[in-house]
């Protein structure tokens, strides 16, 4: 699929109308991810319960990219374990760097639509930025950026 | 002689087709990107290279290359011949009054630390008082921030309007006894607009304060005459003029760059070391420590040659008529906005389209084939002052048609029905 065609299919889906848009009462798990480089912001709540993710919502300034890549993906992991969680934030990790034969055993599923990014390094920041937010979200820090390193997760303060 | 023969072509025709003439010269642009003929409209960014540059770049590889300035050998005397006939085609082509008064850099960048290093940490002082733009590219900002915090001195800043224009009053009430330094752009690269310079650089010298001017953007699109100007540094980068990248040049008023201490030390810098005194090379080679990019320069040279050939008045009035036919019809698009709406501006388009991302316009522009730069151009001020994140920018060279600009207006429309 070439990559316009993957804009017109998540922009068209997701873009307009970003599922779980908004905020979240009782979040019990909160995390803000911003790319200083072009002014990405993703705001992202949860509410845990137990092993669960059993709500989750967003909102801020973005891209399309970037937008379309939070909707699908707190629509994916809405309902799913913590670990299931994990497991997709290294899958599409691994997916929009090039790493990832999706060919072989992933889950993943129309989140692979994003793995056409992986031919545009730099607009790679845009699609993880979300998933750096959610890994951040469940590790209980406050504040990821795009523009620090080792893999731009490091520690801050607590829940919401 | 060839000069004059472009102004003669000129005065027959004020606006000569130049790309129709001039486009085969540049290979790179025969390119297609995403299976659609690239159109390429970063010039601001970096130009390209005709093959008058490459061929000059192959001919000193393969036939004059060798250490400058040192050997007695046959090599060595060809290359530094060249790279010293490339030091005066760039002083005539700007004007300077001696050959010693051009540098050669890495590029503007490496220019405006040396003048940092170089005057700044010599001359200026705690409490002093150093004058920059809101229109400054990073490039001519952090310099100077990183001198005023080694020294304790005060950045102030000179602001603009609306349209991206200068408030040249505010500038004059910055001034005060404090005030050691001015560091102003030519033309700004996220909006195009040419700043009133030789104004004030003479104001600038009424109260004894010397005046460096970032020329990046603005070499490369209008005549640049430093004696006319009577600024006191002028820089500008090679990889702008359709030449390599890694070279740039220093023009300095030679009394200045005597008084200034070196910026890097090292061989060809000096006259004589021991372990006890070092005495220092005259100017320009105080200044050109190690081995410099001599392929560079000559190449660098070389463009100068080719683009003198054409002509920068003639480039000049064809930018502008392709600057005029652009922003008559972005400006007509409903939800296209232009930033920076001066009218005394070089051939940059820097635009926003509603409720879409400057990186989405350049990712959707580029499955077109379109380059163009999005972000904030290094020069995040600017877009604090209009409070956008980012803006993408078409910038045009005088290798670029009509029908390119169609093309991008296209592409717009294109993004406009995605997102519609």
């Amino acid at each position: 699929m070439n990559l316009k065609s993957i804009y017109q299919e998540v922009i068209l889906d997701h873009n307009r109308k970003p599922r779980n848009y908004g905020t979240l009462d009782n979040a019990n798990h909160h995390a803000v991810g911003h790319n200083p480089l072009c002014g990405d912001r993703i705001d992202l709540a949860l509410h845990v319960e137990g092993e669960h993710i059993d709500r989750i919502a967003f909102h801020g300034e973005s891209c399309a990219i970037c937008k379309a890549s939070a909707s699908m993906m707190t629509a994916t992991v809405k309902g799913k374990s913590r670990s299931e969680a994990e497991t997709l934030i290294t899958e599409f990790r691994e997916m929009v760097v090039g790493n990832l034969d999706l060919s072989g055993p992933h889950h993943l599923g129309r989140l692979a639509v994003f793995a056409g990014v992986r031919d545009l390094p730099t607009r790679v920041k845009c699609a993880i930025l979300p998933w750096h937010t959610l890994q951040a979200a469940l590790n209980s820090n406050a504040i990821v950026s795009t523009e620090t390193a080792e893999d731009s997760i490091h520690a801050a303060s607590s829940k919401a | 002689m060839k000069i004059v023969d472009a102004l003669l072509d000129m005065n027959t025709s004020p606006t000569p087709e130049l790309a129709a003439r001039y486009r085969a010269d540049f290979p790179i642009l025969n390119l297609k990107v995403n299976d659609k003929p690239l159109v390429y409209l970063d010039n601001a960014a970096s130009s390209q290279m005709p093959q008058s540059v490459i061929d000059r770049l192959i001919r000193y590889q393969t036939t004059q290359h060798a250490n400058i300035h040192r050997a007695v050998h046959y090599l060595s005397e060809i290359a530094t011949r060249e790279y010293e006939t490339a030091r005066r085609t760039l002083q005539h082509f700007i004007n300077a009054r001696e050959d010693r008064e051009i540098i050669f850099t890495s590029g503007t960048t490496d220019a405006i630390n040396l003048v940092m290093h170089g005057y700044g940490r010599k001359f200026i002082q705690s409490g002093d008082e150093i004058i920059l733009t809101n229109l400054e590219h990073h490039s001519n900002i952090v310099p100077w921030q990183m001198l005023a915090e080694e020294k304790g001195a005060t950045i102030r800043v000179v602001p603009i309007n609306d349209a991206g224009e200068l408030l040249v009053d505010e500038y004059e009430k910055l001034f005060n006894p404090r005030t050691r330094f001015v560091a102003l752009t030519h033309v700004s690269n996220a909006l195009g607009t040419i700043n009133p310079i030789k104004n004030m650089i003479a104001f600038a010298h009424q109260q004894g304060v010397p005046v460096l001017i970032d020329g990046a953007q603005a070499a490369p699109h209008m005549k640049v005459d430093v004696q006319d100007l009577d600024c006191d540094f002028y820089a500008f980068s090679g990889h702008k003029l359709c030449g390599p990248t890694g070279i740039g040049i220093l023009y300095g008023k030679a009394k200045l760059l005597e008084s200034m201490q070196p910026f890097k030390g090292g061989g060809d810098m000096i006259v004589s070391v021991t372990f006890e005194k070092t005495t220092y090379n005259t100017i320009p080679y105080k200044f050109e420590a190690g081995t410099p990019p001599i392929a560079a320069a000559i190449g660098f040279g070389a463009a100068i040659e080719y683009l003198s050939k054409i002509g920068l008045d003639a480039i000049a009035a064809y930018e502008h008529e392709l600057l005029n036919y652009a922003t008559e019809q972005i400006i007509t698009i409903p939800g296209v906005h232009i930033i920076g709406n001066t009218r005394t501006k070089v051939a940059v388009l820097s635009f926003i389209i509603d409720g879409v991302h400057p990186h989405d316009v350049g990712t959707l522009l580029n499955q077109e084939g379109i380059a163009v730069r999005t972000g904030h151009h290094c020069a995040q001020p600017i877009m604090q002052r209009f409070k956008i994140p980012a803006t993408s920018r078409a910038s045009f060279a005088f290798y670029n048609t009509k029908a390119e600009v169609d093309t991008l207006v296209e592409g717009i429309h294109s993004i406009q029905k995605v997102f519609s």
